[in-house]
């Protein structure tokens, strides 16, 4: 660079590229620290999600001989009169709207009391917090030992206070097999919820309540008119987060009740699709349609929390 | 609570003070509580109850488990299915699969993370947001929608990318697998939550030692890291147990028992003598506690900074 051309009129403009310079050096830098994360997160996500779009309108079979074909929409053909899948889809909006709803509301009660002041609280968090430590698949191999039909607690204690007057096989028999499946899934994440929750009442300000006694709120109305209005954030993230992640439930349908077909989530149905049958391709679409009805649910959210915000 | 008030009326006014002064004893402020505490001994009892179980399982001999009328309390209490599961070498190679599986996770997606979060917590430039967007986004991922693809991938496909056509290497049923593809749900989290504790740390020591003549790699591992070990502790954590736990991809990807990581050995658990014939609840117990005992301690101790991380992860943006 020519230092002896700089006149006094033109040294802004030299000033600015020296920096451009620099912020060039600073974006390069960032990328170079970006980059391995970001090919790590194409290769195992977005070079996948891409394949399985592909796959879905090929008829791949795992170890196959003959090579796999381009078959067109073919298998989402098959998917729409695919009636198997259909229950499945049904099955688990219907473990969707249970566990969210009764967590939800389990969850809201505990985060309340353990919000109010009294002795022990601190060991309630605590406790509050242990089947939200144990992992999924072990939650359900302790409730599925609780739920054994000869030697189970749950079919003992419900006999001896005679509100059973038989042992009932819970997970065995379709009838109570959803619900045996959701109570687990209950009891592992109404802590999560309630946690989310607490969050949210311990920024509410004391004052309020305050406020509202001295003019003569009753607590209902204080719960109704306070505690509820501010709550709302908190609320929308926790319905949030446990839809989405009881749309996609695979553990707890996997170890209570197998690859049942009468009982199955989506899930279950797609992976047994891919893994024990080894058809990837009608797998692939029936993947694709998972993942469409779970983006359908976090549109609906998205809009809402929009309009919530204006 | 109205102290002016029940001055005032407390000549003439029996039974109302009666009342009163009742409600005010520490028997009465018990008695008005008491719907409070019985919900409270409710919750306890719904939380712990299902551990208890596994619990009282885990010290009951086989001879009293399989018997009716099922036993509240172990008569006759005993060591013996902890002593099987912890000399079962199916169960304890499990236990090995796993740590080195979430191991292997959480520093990989510690060393990707933090490198990441330095750039987008420290500089600014174009695309910076939509790269984060991006992470945020992959949190919530359904796992599901790409099992087949990985599926494919792990077995040795052939990728053709850019007019280039090679091989995969073949992981299917080997611990690798796993690894890899953990990096889903561990690294966009571990991303999002240390570029905020990142974010947070003030200008002026970094400052310092650029003007001292630091390059940005120095300034990351000698000022940055050190600040956000908290923040790493935390995250990483949050990365382990999610590996530990993981489950669907574990199921699919791993095909003999020497490969099983803990979840996938709960579900097709073989006790010690081998038989397939009757599933072995008291072992299956007895792992149960070996392996949630150390969850829920940790979870206790650092409940403070998990929950900030869950927060930081689930709640801003």
């Amino acid at each position: 660079m020519n230092t002896t051309e700089v006149t006094t009129v033109a040294r802004p403009r030299l000033r600015r590229r020296r920096s451009t310079r620099l912020q060039r050096r600073q974006t390069r830098l960032a990328w170079m620290l970006l980059a391995p994360s970001l090919l790590v997160v194409v290769a195992v996500a977005f070079y996948p999600l891409g394949q399985t779009v592909y796959q879905s309108f090929t008829d791949k079979q795992f170890l196959a001989i003959e090579p796999t074909k381009w078959i067109g929409i073919e298998n989402y053909k098959d998917l729409i009169h695919d009636s198997i899948f259909r229950d499945a889809v049904w099955t688990t909006v219907k473990f969707t709207v249970v566990t969210v709803l009764f967590e939800f509301v389990l969850g809201l009660i505990i985060a309340l009391v353990v919000n109010s002041n009294f002795k022990g609280r601190g060991v309630m968090r605590a406790v509050m917090l242990v089947p939200w430590a144990i992992p999924t698949v072990i939650a359900a191999q302790m409730w599925n030992w609780m739920y054994n039909d000869v030697y189970g607690v749950i079919n003992s204690a419900l006999v001896r206070l005679h509100i059973l007057d038989h042992a009932v096989a819970w997970t065995a028999q379709p009838s109570t097999a959803l619900g045996s499946v959701a109570a687990v899934d209950i009891w592992k994440t109404t802590p999560f919820v309630a946690l989310l929750l607490l969050a949210g009442l311990q920024v509410i300000p004391g004052e309020l309540y305050e406020a509202a006694s001295v003019d003569g709120a009753s607590r209902w109305q204080q719960f109704w008119r306070i505690t509820m209005p501010l709550l709302r954030p908190a609320i929308l993230v926790a319905l949030i987060f446990r839809t989405l992640d009881a749309l996609r439930v695979f553990d707890v349908f996997y170890v209570l009740l197998g690859q049942r077909q009468d009982t199955q989530s989506m899930a279950i149905y797609d992976q047994n699709t891919i893994v024990t049958t080894g058809d990837v391709g009608y797998g692939a679409a029936v993947s694709v349609a998972i993942f469409l009805i779970i983006g359908v649910f976090v549109v609906v959210y998205v809009t809402f929390l929009k309009v919530e915000e204006q | 609570v109205s102290t002016v008030a029940e001055r005032t009326t407390r000549p003439g006014a029996g039974a109302a003070s009666r009342v009163r002064r009742l409600r005010r004893s520490p028997f009465g402020r018990f008695a008005r509580r008491l719907p409070f505490y019985l919900v409270i001994a409710l919750i306890f009892f719904y939380a712990l109850f299902p551990f208890y179980w596994a619990l009282r399982s885990a010290f009951t001999p086989d001879a009293d488990l399989f018997k009716t009328p099922v036993q509240y309390i172990p008569a006759h209490p005993t060591l013996h299915q902890f002593r099987e599961v912890l000399s079962s070498h199916f169960f304890l190679r499990a236990l090995l699969n796993s740590t080195i599986v979430a191991g292997g996770v959480t520093l990989l997606a510690l060393v990707l993370g933090s490198l990441a979060a330095f750039a987008l917590g420290r500089f600014r430039f174009r695309g910076r947001s939509a790269t984060l967007y991006l992470m945020l986004s992959m949190t919530t991922f359904p796992q599901i929608a790409i099992l087949g693809a990985l599926y494919t991938m792990i077995n040795g496909l052939r990728v053709h990318l850019f007019g280039l056509s090679f091989q995969l290497p073949h992981l299917y049923n080997t611990l690798w697998s796993l690894v890899l593809t953990y990096m889903i749900f561990t690294l966009p989290l571990t991303v999002w939550v240390l570029t905020s504790f990142m974010r947070g740390l003030p200008r002026d020591l970094e400052e310092a030692a650029y003007i001292d003549g630091a390059t940005p790699l120095q300034v990351f591992y000698r000022v940055l890291l050190p600040l956000i070990a908290p923040g790493l502790v935390t995250t990483g954590l949050l990365a382990f147990i999610a590996a530990w736990n993981e489950f669907l991809y574990a199921v699919s990807f791993e095909e003999t028992p020497n490969n099983f990581t803990v979840p996938v050995a709960m579900v097709n658990f073989v006790g010690k003598s081998g038989s397939t014939f009757q599933v072995p609840w008291g072992q299956l117990m007895a792992a149960t506690i070996v392996v949630t005992v150390p969850l829920i301690v940790l979870t206790l101790l650092l409940q403070r900074r998990i929950l900030a991380g869950l927060t930081a992860g689930a709640v801003k943006g």
